[in-house]
């Protein structure tokens, strides 16, 4: 397998123990946020921390990206001939917030609100260095079928 | 406070108009609406306008003669146009202007709107990772309503197969061909659950209402259109909006309920009082879901109204007259006021073929658009 590359550093660190995504939690209030940012979106303030995110969640809705992105800004394969629908949706990462992300799973009978999901990484095509350049998605965890 | 009245009103036809320019389209409009009001550009007192791909809306002033008017440019994205007839109002109500206008106009290239996003960082992560279509957000939202509330595959179908009909009677409208609800479920899926005639498309077009103090509105027309009240809204924390790369674990009501709550407080009326409704269907899945956060029925009581024709121009609630957003494409900066404009015709009873049969005396209209904005107007006659 060929080195992998972030998509940015900001939101997807490649660590040796997998893929983490990094967000923002209001010293204030305890609102969870990703990307980080500033200010709270919840209590207004403004001391927002730096945190890993959990890796860990279950499917609250779904969708399948049946056609090609326009691009830029994708980085994935656009050809009509070649391009494979992908899933998109939003995982609750319990006591955290809901982050959106693709799915490595496109049928729609293998989609179902609730299952458990769990974070991984995707390639979306190489660098100038022959690395891939990776984003975020969630994979139904193993044994859950629908 | 004063009240107000729309006294013109003028349209530039929606679709695809090779060698004219989105601006062109709105001056159309303008001179329309004030031929309507029967006055001309020398009247007009101040301008809102908003377009979001077609220049600078004020630029327009070279083309309907040179004044010195104030025009202010408004934009917030599909509900633009919410935006500018909200500013209007606001400008006659507050006495500060006689005679003032609201333009939209635009122009947008073919295929999905391309992802204009700030995530906070310097990289597009978010689009560089096939994230960021707004048809995604409609997708996800539609799919996870349809599952809470049991709204099926068929109704989004006849959403649209209404939508097409009722453009097929609408010689502004761009999609002129009605469709069945078989050949728009097998048509492509682009988002699961909505397949291609679900969407409604980036288009062109111009719309422009003249607004008078409500006092002095006899002088232009003889059948005045009362706006009762316009109301715009941001989202609130923890509403599910679109382009959002994460969403709070607690639920909180979305825009259009807040909006649609001020309106009908604010106009003195309720849903129930409605005889004709303009409702955001940038997909089908949207009028469906968008029935209910504006207050016309209980979620998950669109199945049935569908299914008995409720929504219908012959119906009890007749919804999205003019063909919406499906048939008609989205020119962002005039869609909110293509709404307005088939109304107003609607109160006129000036709709033709397709005028609502049940003397209609009070209006409504709602456009929602990103990042989570929604716009609601009420109109009497």
């Amino acid at each position: 397998m060929s080195e992998a590359v972030s998509i940015s550093d900001e939101v997807l660190e490649l660590t040796a123990d997998g893929p983490r995504l990094i967000g923002a939690r209001c010293e204030d209030c305890g609102n969870y946020v990703f990307p980080a940012q500033s200010g709270c979106s919840r209590c207004t303030g403004s001391r927002m921390q730096r945190v890993v995110l959990g890796t860990q969640g279950t499917l609250w809705a779904w969708t399948i990206q049946g056609f090609p992105p326009k691009s830029p800004p994708y980085l994935g394969d656009t050809a009509r001939e070649t391009f494979k629908p992908y899933g998109v949706g939003y995982v609750t990462i319990p006591g955290e917030l809901k982050v959106e992300g693709r799915l490595t799973e496109a049928d729609p009978k293998r989609l179902k609100e609730g299952m458990r999901m769990r974070l991984v990484t995707v390639p979306l095509r190489k660098d100038d260095n022959g690395r891939d350049i990776v984003t975020f998605a969630f994979e139904p965890v193993e044994g859950e079928s629908p | 406070m004063t009240d107000v009245a729309i006294v013109g009103i003028g349209m530039h036809p929606f679709g695809r108009h090779e060698g004219v320019s989105g601006m062109e389209q709105g001056a159309i409009a303008v001179r329309r609406a004030c031929e309507d009001a029967g006055i001309t550009w020398k009247d007009i007192q101040f301008a809102f306008g908003g377009s979001r791909e077609a220049g600078d809306p004020d630029r327009m002033v070279s083309m309907l003669g040179l004044t010195g008017i104030q025009f202010i440019n408004v934009s917030n994205g599909c509900a633009t146009g919410g935006s500018a007839l909200f500013s209007a109002f606001n400008a006659i109500r507050s006495g500060a202007f006689d005679i003032g206008i609201a333009i939209g106009f635009d122009k947008h290239p073919r295929g999905a709107f391309t992802p204009r996003t700030q995530t906070g960082t310097g990289v597009d992560w978010y689009g560089s990772s096939g994230l960021a279509l707004t048809t995604q957000f409609f997708g996800m939202k539609i799919n996870h309503y349809m599952q809470q509330y049991g709204i099926s595959h068929r109704s989004l179908a006849r959403v649209a197969a209404k939508a097409f009909r009722n453009g097929a009677n609408n010689p502004m409208a761009w999609r002129r061909n009605a469709l069945s609800e078989d050949e728009i479920l097998q048509s492509q899926m682009l988002s699961y659950p909505l397949t291609q005639y679900m969407f409604c498309n980036p288009g062109e077009g111009g719309v422009a209402l003249v607004m008078c103090r409500a006092d002095i509105a006899h002088k232009y027309s003889s059948r005045p259109i009362f706006l009762r009240t316009s109301v715009v809204r941001s989202r609130r924390f923890g509403s599910f909006e679109v382009t959002a790369p994460h969403l709070a674990l607690e639920h909180g009501d979305g825009p259009t309920i807040d909006a649609s709550k001020a309106a009908f407080e604010q106009a003195g009326v309720g849903p129930q009082d409605i005889d004709v409704a303009q409702l955001q269907d940038t997909e089908s899945g949207a009028e469906i879901m968008h029935m209910a956060e504006n207050g016309f029925c209980e979620h998950g009581e669109q199945e049935h109204m569908l299914a008995r024709g409720d929504t219908e121009i012959g119906g009890r609630l007749p919804v999205n007259t003019d063909g919406g957003c499906l048939a008609n494409g989205e020119p962002i900066g005039a869609s909110g006021l293509r709404q307005v404009y088939e109304n107003v015709l609607q109160l006129r009873g000036a709709a033709g073929v397709r005028q609502v049969p049940n003397d209609p005396k009070v209006a409504y209209t709602h456009v929602y658009g990103a990042p989570g904005i929604s716009g609601v107007t009420i109109l009497s006659r």
